[in-house]
């Protein structure tokens, strides 16, 4: 029998405000234990949490991003469970009225349309602090500076259809959190989570099969051999006449395999009730429309755009808007030199390559747009081939000089002048005779030959096309 | 004359503005009288002798300087619930026997900034649950005018020590009748103000969606005294109002004729009434008859359904609160756990209390998968019909005149393995938090043995000005609040 999976994700993406969601401390990441916490995240008796109204907005621009409704009037509830990371014994988040719903993203679909991935809903809550065990000793040790870091989660429909396209889905979400700024999205560094609930059903029923949670995925390099992993699990026990139990599991990316963690009849009974310390959060259109006017254009968007102004095919307008940055990068480059697929060529080949081998971030790129630009230019104007611009772009970046700085110290400069490469042409021919003959006798490949020697004689720097009219006209 | 400690608020105000007295004797004299009376009473937990007097001397440096409020060099107490700075704060709970806040409540921070003297910590049922102040973990306290009764609670040592004498004015803080009920038994004065009107910042939480702070006091001018100080929104509290808050004791000699008082038809024909508080109330409505008010009867129909409704959502909201203290950050925790459940387990099984755990499983089922919608829900609704009940009263009558309590202080050790008696003794009360509405308790009489009976006057939301000035024009008619228990003389 055919199965089908059926994938929905739990996606927990921090928030990056300067401050907690609901007290003063700062978030900033890799403080010394406890010292980015005060009375209010600690969870001391009697303090009271203070919504930050920056956590709403970023949750409003999230909610406008994905084609969410917003509630008019939402409410914050508590998680009430015990663990020593949760000062107060219970999780402020929202549960019932949760400030976004009905939403969708949309993704590259297997096949290559594009799909609507519906969202459930989004709501704002606050992080949990870390435990950090003893490894020689049965203590653990209670970092509670993540305690109130504002979180928001964005629950998917179960219409995803496949491992990739489940990773498409997160690669976009990402891309829309980092294009509005509100997140990191770095999934190794837990400033974005995800939780899959998966389950398989014969290829074109309807009902859904019983589910799994898959929880630990915590890079994007396990996202989809995770889920495969899982959906084959889930066929083989069906397969085999048994039937799925509803539980926990957790990816074991050493061993590349998800174990059961715990079943429904473990599962928690958080107990969810509104929070009484915290009134109804009202958002009026007037707030929506302040907040939707400072929205970015975002990745889809301008994928289109990239794609209809600039006529980049598209995966190339895919990967140049993966980033806000390296989108940025990339149209910085063209106001400067008019000339889209030049430009995406370099920014996807040399660059990226550089960044991706040295594990750098477009943020801290060696080579900055201007002089990209600037060493384009001169390719396009015919002061270097394509070949030395390779040569002087890496001579850029060991010694971070202009382009035209390498150009006149390694005296690199395209010869275009035809009197002299003539000369050069009559002097590669006449050394030549055996192959000029066998040439003219129709071996026409040995034209490669012949460039290659007027490039030696002139160390790579002849204009090639000018080489090219010479030799077929000699030839000839 | 009278002894200093036997002074009110607003009479020790003018003797200190006129330089009759000075701030640090007017203190002596309270920390005096509380080492007389303390083994009698057992109202405190902790006594800030040394701090009050170095308070009392920069309260006297201040009126030197001519800097005088209506606190400035008062000797006040706080039910030891309301967190202070640097001074330990109990919840009269094992688990924080030995916790010290470093920051105020709000409305310590008001007090302090009115120049107020803190005499001490004040002992309560533990985390304000009970209605006698037998739940506390560190001693029991005594009525004043009975030494074998209860003070009432959960504010018991806050009402013991107004009425004995122990401060000039005490907060207290009340979530189902834990100012007024305790205020009724030791004949003072109690307001629970309405829901958002004092920060509750800096109080340890109960239940949230009930608790408020409010005063003791020895009578109404000192109530409104105490009100004007701690009322006010509070940007740290989200549910403190943002609401302007009147001059109490200028609106206190307002006329109250034709003032319209509802009569509970539910509350006046309520079984388990005691005769002594019947009448005691029939005298107040004469009272204020003859004051120029006029009664009509109304109807609070779902008066019955609040006692179930209250006992589900308070302890829901408590079982959430109380979590925090797990022996993990502060407060008490087990010896040699052998793992995190085995610390959990036992830390809380010693740290509370019975009646706390009591309340922690029952609020813990209410809010259970599978019972939510038939408790916590529930009780929700039947809450929001009962709020319902009041706004419907008050478009025909100004304030409600109710008992507090169905009958005087109870003995010593009477209900305390009758949990459902002490929770059922809470009828007349909870329906005030419930709907959020503020509540005053005043000494209307006495009972047969000549013990205190309080009235319970109900007001609108945020009309404490009509209960304050209700009572204080019934308190000018008559002398019931000038007589005072009889304690061995010192």
């Amino acid at each position: 029998m055919e199965f089908e999976p059926v994938i929905g994700l739990e996606v927990h993406a921090q928030l990056k405000t300067r401050t907690k969601i609901f007290c003063g401390c700062d978030t900033a990441f890799g403080a010394p234990p406890n010292t980015h916490v005060c009375p209010v995240c600690l969870g001391m008796p009697g303090v009271l949490p203070v919504l930050n109204r920056i956590v709403v907005e970023y949750a409003i621009k999230m909610a406008l991003a994905t084609n969410c409704d917003i509630a008019p009037k939402s409410r914050f509830a508590r998680k009430n469970y015990f663990y020593p990371d949760l000062p107060k014994g219970y999780q402020i988040s929202q549960y019932e009225l949760p400030i976004a719903e009905g939403g969708y993203v949309e993704v590259d679909a297997d096949g290559g349309n594009s799909r609507k991935i519906g969202l459930t809903r989004i709501h704002m809550e606050e992080d949990a602090g870390k435990l950090i065990h003893d490894p020689d000793r049965p203590h653990s040790r209670v970092d509670l500076n993540r305690t109130g870091v504002p979180l928001i989660e964005i629950v998917s429909e179960p219409d995803i259809r496949s491992p990739r396209e489940a990773g498409a889905y997160l690669r976009q979400l990402r891309a829309i959190l980092r294009y509005l700024d509100i997140s990191d999205g770095n999934m190794e560094e837990g400033s974005f989570r995800c939780d899959a609930n998966v389950s398989v059903r014969p290829a074109g029923s309807d009902p859904l099969g019983t589910r799994t949670e898959v929880k630990n995925i915590n890079s994007f390099k396990f996202v989809e051999s995770a889920l495969a992993y899982e959906i084959k699990r889930q066929i083989a026990v069906l397969e085999d006449g048994g039937v799925i139990i509803q539980e926990t599991r957790l990816w074991d990316s050493g061993r590349q395999r998800t174990v059961s963690m715990r079943g429904k009849e473990e599962a928690h009974d958080y107990r969810y009730f509104s929070d009484p310390d915290l009134v109804p959060l009202v958002i009026d259109d007037a707030w929506i429309e302040t907040i939707r006017k400072t929205l970015p254009e975002l990745p889809r968007a301008r994928k289109a755009r990239f794609v209809d102004n600039f006529g980049l095919p598209e995966h190339d307008a895919d990967i140049l808007t993966s980033s806000k940055e390296l989108a940025d990068y990339f149209e910085a480059c063209v106001r400067q030199i008019n000339a889209p697929k030049l430009v995406s060529n370099w920014v996807m080949g040399p660059l990226l390559a550089l960044l991706n081998a040295e594990g750098r971030t477009i943020a801290d790129t060696p080579v900055s747009p201007e002089r990209m630009a600037e060493l384009l230019a001169l390719v396009e104007n015919g002061t270097i081939s394509g070949k030395i611009a390779k040569t002087i772009f890496d001579e850029m970046v060991q010694t971070g000089e202009s382009p035209e700085a390498v150009v006149s110290r390694k005296e690199l400069v395209q010869v275009t002048d035809e009197a002299a490469l003539e000369a050069i042409v009559d002097r590669v021919l006449a050394a030549n005779p055996s192959e000029v003959e066998s040439y003219r006798g129709g071996k026409t490949k040995l034209m490669g030959f012949f460039v290659g020697q007027i490039m030696k004689e002139t160390r790579g720097k002849a204009n090639p096309q000018i080489v090219n009219t010479l030799l077929k006209n000699k030839l000839g | 004359m009278k002894p200093l400690y036997g002074m009110t608020i607003h009479e020790a105000h003018d003797l200190l503005k006129k330089r009759e007295i000075s701030a640090v004797e007017l203190t002596r004299a309270v920390l005096d009288r509380i080492n007389a009376v303390e083994p009698l009473i057992d109202a405190y937990i902790t006594i800030t002798a040394g701090q009050a007097i170095s308070d009392a001397e920069a309260a006297d440096q201040a009126i030197s300087r001519g800097d005088i409020r209506p606190l400035t060099g008062i000797p006040l107490a706080v039910k030891d619930l309301i967190c202070t700075r640097g001074v330990r704060t109990t919840c009269a709970s094992k688990m924080l026997e030995n916790f010290t806040p470093p920051y105020d409540a709000a409305v310590m921070t008001k007090l302090n900034a009115a120049g107020a003297v803190m005499t001490g910590k004040v002992n309560m049922d533990e985390f304000a649950m009970g209605s006698s102040t037998e739940n506390s973990a560190f001693k029991i306290t005594r009525n004043p005018w009975d030494l074998n009764r209860v003070p009432g609670g959960s504010s018991g040592g806050s009402a013991a020590a107004v009425a004995a004498d122990m401060c000039l004015g005490a907060l207290g803080s009340d979530t189902g009748g834990s100012i007024r009920q305790p205020a009724s038994h030791c004949g003072v004065v109690g307001l629970k103000p309405t829901y958002g009107r004092v920060s509750r910042f800096g109080l340890v939480a109960f239940a949230s969606s009930l608790d408020q702070i409010g005063p003791l006091a020895k009578d109404i001018t000192d109530a409104a005294i105490l009100m004007d100080a701690v009322s006010g929104h509070d940007p740290k509290d989200a549910t403190s109002v943002n609401r302007e808050v009147p001059d109490y004791v200028a609106g206190l000699t307002r006329d109250i004729k034709g003032l319209t008082i509802g009569i509970p038809r539910e509350y006046h024909a309520s079984e388990g009434i005691s005769p002594d508080v019947q009448t005691a109330i029939d005298g107040a409505a004469d009272v204020f008859k003859n004051l120029g008010a006029q009664f009509v009867e109304i109807s609070l129909p779902h008066t019955q359904y609040a006692v179930a409704a209250y006992y589900l959502i308070a302890p829901a909201e408590a079982g959430s609160n109380l979590a925090r203290y797990d022996g993990v950050k502060y407060g008490f925790r087990a010896a040699d756990p052998s793992g995190l459940m085995d610390m959990y387990c036992r830390t809380r099984s010693a740290g509370f209390g019975p009646e706390v755990q009591r309340r922690i499983m029952l609020g813990t089922y209410a809010l259970s998968a599978g019972y939510y919608d038939a408790y916590y829900k529930k009780a929700s609704q039947v809450r929001t019909l009962i709020r319902r009940d009041f706004e419907k009263a008050f478009k025909i009558c100004d304030i409600i005149l109710a008992p507090v309590a169905p009958t005087p202080a109870f003995p010593i050790g009477q209900n305390i393995d009758d949990p459902l008696a002490m929770y059922l003794s809470d009828i007349f009360t909870l329906s005030a938090n419930l709907a959020g509405i503020p509540g005053l308790s005043a000494p209307c009489g006495f009972s047969k043995d000549g013990l205190p009976v309080g009235m319970q006057l109900l007001g609108n939301f945020f009309d404490e000005q009509t209960l304050l000035t209700a009572a204080f024009q019934f308190e000018q008619a008559t002398d019931i609040h000038l007589k005072k228990p009889q304690l061995p003389a010192h």
